[in-house]
Order: structure tokens, then sequence, then C-alpha cells
């Protein structure tokens, strides 16, 4: 099997690995971590498809990369505040808006 | 075939490093395997030919946001927190569904007969790396087609910048 199918089948298991560790986790940092996961195999997935399509999957990975970095800022900025505000950042202990 | 077996260790390395990442107690060692992760995947787009894109992987994922998430582990002294924080039951239950339903459709998604249209990517990206080199090649279509998408990048970061000062500031 060429090796641009077996990383899309790469990524679709990073993908999973991702959703796995966002529901079964509950530390806030983790779950920002395994959303990096999610973006990177997506980024994967672009790289893999950019071998029998063409350039723009690579420049994709670009934006892909941006957004990455944009998010893990404000995120990481919102659970400095969320410790701040209550010494933990486990999330069982945010619950205001669940029903 | 030496492309098929290095590709064949980082990815294991790739799926073991996610896997130690989720099942980590410790948010340190978690991270740790998380950058292991990443750095096998920066290989991964080296052996797909994104020799570009396989450094900015190092560069930028690797090291300024593992940084990041370093720092913040350590300002807020979670290091040796090792209370487990998997929840259980019905959750679990849960995570496993959802997890075999996602992992199902998008394998499904990639393996379907005619889903990867080929247009001889390799060629083409060959044929432009001769012209201009392996950074022009993404350089031409990041500044004549994806221009303006380029330019709204540089508004997302100045307001991330932005929010994230704002919201981690002691006194708003």
């Amino acid at each position: 099997m060429p090796i641009d199918t077996l990383s899309l089948f790469l990524a679709a298991i990073l993908f999973t690995i991702g959703v796995l560790g966002v529901v079964i986790r509950r530390n806030a940092i983790i779950l920002f971590m395994c959303i990096e996961l999610m973006l990177n195999a997506a980024n994967l997935a672009f790289i893999a498809l950019s071998r029998s399509v063409g350039i723009d999957g690579q420049v994709f990975v670009f934006f892909v990369m941006t957004v990455a970095a944009a998010e893990a800022a404000v995120g990481l900025a919102i659970v400095i505040s969320i410790f701040r505000h209550s010494e933990t950042v486990d999330i069982k202990n945010f619950n205001l808006l669940r029903w | 075939m030496t492309e098929q077996i290095l590709w064949w260790i980082f990815a294991s390395l790739a799926v073991g490093g996610a896997i130690g990442m989720v099942t980590r107690q410790n948010p340190i060692a978690s991270l740790l395997f998380l950058v292991l992760s990443f750095f096998s995947v920066a290989a991964i787009y080296v052996l797909l030919g994104a020799h570009f894109i396989g450094a900015v992987q190092v560069i930028v994922y690797a090291g300024a946001i593992m940084v990041l998430f370093l720092f913040v582990v350590m300002l807020l002294n979670l290091g040796h927190d090792y209370r487990p924080d998997l929840r259980g039951g019905a959750w679990l239950l849960a995570a496993f569904v959802s997890a075999g339903v996602v992992g199902y459709f998008l394998t499904r998604a990639f393996t379907e007969e005619g889903a990867v249209v080929q247009r001889g990517g390799v060629e083409l990206i060959e044929r432009s790396a001769e012209r201009l080199n392996a950074v022009g090649v993404i350089a031409e279509p990041l500044f004549r087609t994806y221009v303006v998408p380029f330019e709204l990048t540089s508004i997302l970061l100045l307001v991330a910048v932005i929010g994230a000062v704002l919201l981690a500031k002691r006194r708003v």
C-alpha cells in the first residue's frame, strides 16, 4: 500500500484517539492537548491528499497551524483565568451551563 | 522500501505517543508524549515530500505551542497533580461509541472508491519545485491564490493576542 493511503489511515487513527481523549479526560489542559492532536491529524490528511491533488493541501496546513496557535493562546488564557477563579482545572467543577 | 520501513516506525511512534498522552495522569508526561507524537508526524511529512511543512511542524507545533502548554502547566503548578481524572461508567461507553463512529466514518471517507481524486499532485509539485524551490512551491499559491485568507490570518492572530492578554490579566 502506498504511504499516502497509509497516512490517511494514520490521520483517522490519530483523530480518533483525540476524540477519545476529549471525552474521557477531565483535566482542561489535557483536553486542549487532545484538540491539538486532532488538528494535527487533519494536517496529516491534508499533506497526504496533497500528493494526489496538488500543492493547495500544503497551503491549507499553514492556515490550520495559524488557527491552532491562536486557539492555544486564547484557550490557555481561559484556563489560567478559570484556575484563578477556583484553584483547579478539573472541568467537573465548571457545570454552571449544564442541564 | 526504506521509505515504507521508516513510515511504519514513525507511524507507530506517533500512535504510541498519542495513546500515551491520553492515558498518563501527570500533565507533564502527557505533554512530552504529545511532543513525541508531533515529532513523528513531522518525520512523516518529510517522508511524504512536504519538507518545509515538516520543518514548520517542528518549530511551531513541537517548539512554540508545546512550550506554551508547558509554561501554563508550570505556572499553575500542576506538575505533581496525580489525582485520577478519567471519567467512568456511561462516559467511557460514550467515549468508545463516539470514537468508533468517528473512526469508522473517517476510514470510510478516505477509502471509498473514487473519494480521492487522482490529479498527479506529486508531478505538479515536482514541476513547480524545479522552477521555484521547496519554499517557493508553497509561497507562490500562498501569495497569489490565497492572499486574502493570508491577510485575514494576520487579523486573527492580532485578535488572539489581544484576547489572550485580556483574559489572562489579573484585573479587567
